[in-house]
């Protein structure tokens, strides 16, 4: 699929979620979420583990409005604290948006490879030309820096290992301490990151590179039949959306 | 018949109190020549390919690249013709995949996406990297990556080709793949290509080799020439050719060795005429 639609369409999807505010319409959105999911077929536990960071901010922000909102029924209350029956829903309502919005920010990066997903940037914001935003540099950097992080991985790994072999001790102690021994990975990953840059740098002006006008691309994007059954989904997913919300 | 290249009395120094790194250069290179450039860390030679491309502008002198005078204007035409290969195969790579970095060059020259797919299949084909179209270099050992950097050279198709210690990353074997594959592309379609290495076997196998020291040419001439000097090219911190050594410790053990210098078929076939000889 066109890289272009997933993250349009995510973002789009993410953009919907908010308009959401009855069960019906959860129960709706959830529902292309989960088909989006299945269709997918990539083990749900990946899901479950894209969920796993953010358990404590969504656990805290659940708790937040289920203890703060007031009005309905009040079930419980202690000074400032109470559980009403807006709160609860409006707490479920806040699940329900968190778990959506990290299904779909899951599924388009466990099936866009990176590559593709700087092209896609690229080109969605390729208009923002018009008012002097650098796109192709940006696209450029990206792209470059995507190319780099196995390198640098690999580097910091390296280093780290050579420290060791000098008796630096990583994550041991204090945090002062853990902090201090960071500074002999921090320092030569700087420099060598400076003279990778200065090298690529040379590397690319002996290559005729000077910059975005008159360049063109290997890389290209097709928009399928796929792409645009998704944009006709998601326009039925928003008049059903919109008939399904509560006023 | 033109030289191809002209260094006319260059200087250069990166920074006013340093010593400069190129005094007096002058030197002029034949089309489809290999030309080998050795000397001591820091004697110049990296900078001397550099003026070739245009990455530095000499302060003094003159650099002329297929007829073209070298200045700010057409330093960028100069380039199209002079393709370079550098020392660290990771520090070149700029695409995120091997075919979009052969296709790097080319979309700078604003070249139509079509003919980008033919030469990029060749350059690949050439340097026998084909299967690895759509690998991160991430996954590809130094040598490949450093194959990749020289198809997205052939794949600019330049006259020149400028080998920046390309092979001293590498090791043995890698060395000699790539040192085949240059030689092999050479023939094909007359290149000229100038070498800078460290790497003996390298040298050996061009038609003239430059000695550089402290920014200066001390000497030049055919390997033959260069080698059969011996150990003042030791006292230069080169180091000799295998046949060479072989010769100097058979020296040492009291048998008589010719005095030119024998590339490693001509010292098989002295050893073995030598010893039915006896």
């Amino acid at each position: 699929m066109d890289p272009r639609a997933k993250l349009a369409g995510s973002f789009y999807f993410i953009a919907i979620a908010f308009l959401a505010n009855s069960w019906p319409s959860f129960l709706f959105l959830g529902a292309v979420a989960i088909s989006g999911v299945l269709l997918s077929k990539i083990d749900l536990r990946f899901f479950l583990k894209g969920v796993r960071p953010l358990i404590w901010l969504i656990i805290f922000t659940v708790a937040l409005q289920m203890l703060f909102t007031r009005g309905g029924t009040i079930y419980w209350s202690w000074g400032i604290f109470s559980l009403s029956q807006y709160g609860v829903q409006n707490g479920l309502f806040i699940f329900c948006r968190f778990m959506l919005i990290i299904f779909t920010s899951t599924l388009v990066t466990l099936t866009t490879p990176p590559l593709s997903m700087s092209d896609a940037i690229e080109s969605l914001l390729n208009p923002l030309k018009k008012i002097h935003v650098p796109v192709h540099e940006i696209a450029l950097m990206l792209s470059i820096a995507l190319r780099f992080v196995p390198t640098l991985m690999d580097e910091t790994e390296k280093i780290m290992n050579a420290q060791r072999a000098r008796g630096v001790d990583f994550g041991a102690g204090s945090i002062i301490q853990k902090i201090k021994a960071i500074v002999p990975l921090l320092i030569p990953l700087f420099v060598s990151s400076f003279n990778r840059a200065e090298e690529l740098a040379t590397a690319m002006e002996a290559r005729g590179y000077r910059g975005g006008e008159g360049r063109t691309k290997y890389r290209r994007l097709k928009w399928g039949r796929n792409d645009s059954i998704l944009v006709v989904i998601f326009a039925i997913v928003t008049v059903g959306l919109l008939f399904l919300r509560k006023t | 018949m033109e030289p191809i290249i002209e260094i006319n009395q260059i200087e250069y120094s990166y920074q006013e109190d340093l010593p400069t790194a190129l005094k007096n250069v002058s030197l002029s290179i034949e089309k489809g020549e290999w030309l080998a450039i050795v000397g001591h860390n820091g004697s110049g030679k990296s900078t001397l390919a550099k003026t070739i491309n245009g990455l530095h502008l000499p302060q003094k002198g003159e650099v002329k690249v297929g007829g073209m005078l070298l200045s700010e204007e057409n330093v960028w035409d100069i380039r199209k013709m002079v393709g370079m290969v550098f020392q660290n195969p990771d520090n070149q790579f700029v695409g995120a995949t091997v075919e979009d970095d052969v296709a790097f060059g080319l979309e700078n020259q604003g070249i139509p996406r079509d003919e980008m797919l033919i030469r990029v299949k060749d350059a690949l084909e050439t340097v026998k990297m084909s299967k690895f179209a759509t690998r991160e270099p991430a996954r590809l050992s130094g040598g490949q990556k450093q194959r990749v950097a020289i198809a997205g050279v052939v794949a600019l198709r330049p006259d020149i080709i400028i080998l920046d210690e390309a092979t001293s990353m590498l090791d043995p074997e890698g060395r000699r793949e790539v040192i085949e594959t240059i030689h092999q592309i050479k023939e094909e379609s007359n290149l000229t290509v100038i070498s800078i290495t460290h790497d003996i076997d390298e040298a050996a196998s061009a038609s003239r080799i430059l000695v550089m020291q402290k920014g200066e040419l001390v000497q030049e001439g055919t390997p033959e020439k260069i080698f059969s000097e011996g150990p003042r090219l030791v006292s230069l911190g080169l180091d000799l050719p295998f046949p060479e050594k072989l010769k100097a410790a058979l020296k040492v053990r009291g048998i008589q060795v010719p005095e030119s210098y024998l590339d490693e078929e001509g010292m098989m076939n002295w050893l073995w005429t030598s010893v039915l000889k006896k």
